[in-house]
């Protein structure tokens, strides 16, 4: 293994957990903090390896909620951050999700999910945090989620994560799962030159903050980043766009709320990618993360039989893809919905395409397994009689 | 800001607040000023300084009113935050200030493994024994028998003596002093400040509003002079026995020691790592 070197050029056949690794340190990664949680305890294991060879400092803490307060910290004090956990320690660290949403915080989260609800089973890799990670701390926001759906593109996305979470000054979340984490693949890392990388904006100092503007811009307001005598003043309470508290002026609480939403969903063409692979199909297979790649096989299955199939991938579940998923349903008959999980993003795509054809959901055959491609195909044969 | 205006304030503090949070008689002017005063007698730069505080009264002395990097954080976990920032800015000096409930109730844990770290932050801790933004709510550090409005019968629960208790979990400096004491505070924060390693400064301060209220102590001057009487200095609560010592306020250093330290260790690992590329 090649030692010391900040992106691993070449062909490796390693685990999703490794290539989240490697691509969160290709990123510029430099601080992160974990507690340990299968199936998401390889990437903080490796990260405590690597990131001292690349200069950076990892913290292993007393809980989650010290792991993602530490990460915003770390991030305040100009550092890549990043925290990993599972669908336990997302649960925990909930309320500081919103602390980093409201204090325009650029930090990763890595979500390496697993079957729940509460302590479940750890190692199998239910989509079950789909939706806790975009409606989980309290309050009204919008945040990134991306679905990788193997090991390259754990490494390809966790990259793509700390760009947007650096444009954006916002958390981002990696949904990857513990199938994809714990599954191994080839994964191809290229040349340090080819990976292209972002960094956020840093205010100048000033007078005082009043001279400033450090947050609630929609174009993204550059970050007053401690211990540059900047002088900032961060809360998470409603602040106005110099960060000072203002409690009691309503049009201050309103952009201090909608803002960082505006923010998000103003960019969206930028942050939301989908795969649309449903060019002349009848009915198009919708999913994200592993269970794409059942999709995938259904769909090549189904067309081998004469089934007019195709897939519609969201590579980014939030801000959810509602324009991508229009234009697909405008064109087919049937969307039949794939999730390993009991249908969280199903009533999100149900609105909006539920207008122009059928939609349905389909589960795994047992909860927790993977979708049989077999499956998938003998259900849409029964729907299409 | 005017003229008259204390030194402190002109120098240290942002010009246009220029209204404080606290109640009459408060004890937070007090450790805020011996915080300040403690930077200024130092002559250090208070753009050094990143400054962390979490939920409750005492929380406020930094955020809005210093004129530095001031990080106001979630209920409890500025200690946290603070850790990243110490990680982050090893060169900077990190100083949490925030109150008992915030500290050592919600946020405990987080203490005692700060402390355990031996991670270079100083912490003012500001103990008025109860919680008084929330309207005088039983603590962890409410003396057993007082009676607030979530023991309204008398609190059964025996209460945390926060200072022996970094001590145990391993801080470099650890040290309480009154509101009475300004002197002293004020000179174990420039210790505590100066100190490699973990430092925690228990100031232990009145609550006209709330805990004179409930304790039945009166206001605020009667409660100094509650700390007056009753303040027994270290070295001879040392030769008294624990009867003698019920109701009383042990001031002085509890610990004094030099440990490694964690982010100095972060920096010449990195050095290390880095030197041999």
């Amino acid at each position: 293994m090649q030692r010391n070197k900040r992106v691993l050029t070449g062909t490796h056949f390693e685990m999703g957990n490794w290539a989240c690794t490697e691509g969160a340190i290709a990123a510029g990664c430099n601080f992160a903090a974990g507690y340990p949680i299968t199936p998401a305890s390889e990437v903080a294991n490796l990260l405590a390896a690597r990131l001292p060879e690349v200069g950076g400092t990892f913290l292993q803490t007393e809980d989650e909620i010290s792991a993602i307060c530490s990460a915003i910290g770390a991030s305040w004090a100009g550092c890549k951050a990043m925290t990993v956990t599972s669908g336990p320690g997302i649960s925990l660290m909930q309320e500081n999700i919103g602390f980093a949403v409201a204090t325009e915080t650029p930090l990763v989260i890595v979500d390496v999910q697993r079957f729940g609800p509460s302590t479940g089973v750890p190692s199998v890799g239910l989509a079950g945090d789909i939706v806790q990670v975009a409606r989980g701390s309290h309050g009204d926001y919008q945040i990134i989620a991306l679905c990788p759906e193997n090991p390259q593109e754990m490494f390809d996305l966790t990259i793509r994560a700390f760009n947007l979470a650096e444009a954006y000054r916002v958390p981002v979340f990696v949904m990857a799962d513990g199938f994809m984490g714990h599954m191994r693949e080839q994964i191809v890392v290229p040349e340090e030159d080819r990976i292209e990388l972002k960094n956020r904006k840093v205010a100048e100092p000033a007078e005082t903050v009043l001279d400033r503007q450090d947050f609630l811009d929609v174009n993204v307001a550059p970050m007053p980043v401690f211990g540059r005598g900047i002088k900032a003043h961060v809360t998470s309470s409603c602040h106005d766009e110099h960060g000072m508290r203002n409690l009691s002026d309503p049009e201050v609480m309103h952009r201090y709320a909608m803002h960082p939403i505006e923010k998000i969903l103003s960019h969206r063409d930028d942050i939301v990618r989908v795969q649309d692979a449903c060019e002349d199909a009848t009915i198009a297979l919708v999913s994200c993360g592993t269970v794409s790649r059942c999709a995938r096989a259904a769909a090549r299955l189904g067309r081998e039989e004469g089934l007019n199939l195709g897939t519609l991938r969201l590579l980014t579940c939030w801000p959810f893809p509602d324009q991508e998923v229009r234009v697909v349903a405008d064109r087919v008959d049937h969307m039949l919905v794939l999730e390993n999980n009991t249908g969280q993003l199903y009533p999100y795509i149900k609105a909006e395409a539920a207008h122009a054809c059928r939609v349905s959901f389909l589960g795994p055959q047992t909860l927790g397994q993977i979708h049989d491609p077999r499956y998938i195909l003998s259900h849409i044969k029964e729907i299409i009689q | 800001m005017t003229k008259n205006a204390h030194p402190l304030r002109q120098k240290y503090t942002r010009s246009h607040i220029l209204r404080t949070t606290t109640c009459p008689g408060c004890g937070i002017g007090t450790v805020s000023q011996a915080i300040l005063r403690s930077i200024d007698e130092l002559q250090f730069d208070i753009d050094d300084f990143i400054f962390v505080s979490g939920i409750g009264c005492s929380a406020w002395i930094p955020s809005p009113f210093y004129n530095a990097d001031t990080l106001h954080t979630t209920h409890g976990r500025p200690v946290a935050f603070a850790t990243g920032v110490k990680l982050g800015l090893p060169d900077k000096h990190v100083m949490v200030v925030s109150g008992d409930g915030d500290l050592t109730a919600i946020g405990g844990n987080h203490l005692i493994h700060a402390a355990r770290r031996n991670i270079n932050l100083t912490v003012v801790l500001v103990n008025n024994g109860i919680y008084g933004m929330t309207g005088g709510q039983t603590a962890p550090t409410t003396p057993r028998g007082i009676k607030t409005i979530t023991s309204p019968y008398g609190a059964m629960e025996h209460h945390f003596d926060i200072s022996p208790m970094v001590v145990a979990a391993g801080a470099s400096y650890v040290a309480r002093w009154t509101t009475y004491h300004p002197r002293q505070l004020t000179r174990s924060i420039k210790k505590g400040i100066q100190k490699k390693g973990f430092a925690l400064i228990e100031a232990v301060s009145q609550c006209p509003v709330q805990y004179g209220r409930a304790s039945k102590l009166g206001g605020a001057v009667d409660m100094l002079k509650h700390f007056k009487k009753n303040s027994v200095r270290i070295n001879k609560a040392r030769e008294m026995g624990a009867e003698e010592l019920q109701g009383k306020f042990i001031v002085g250093e509890f610990t004094d020691l030099e440990k490694a330290e964690l982010s100095e260790q972060w920096v010449r690992l990195r050095c290390e790592m880095m030197e041999e590329r």
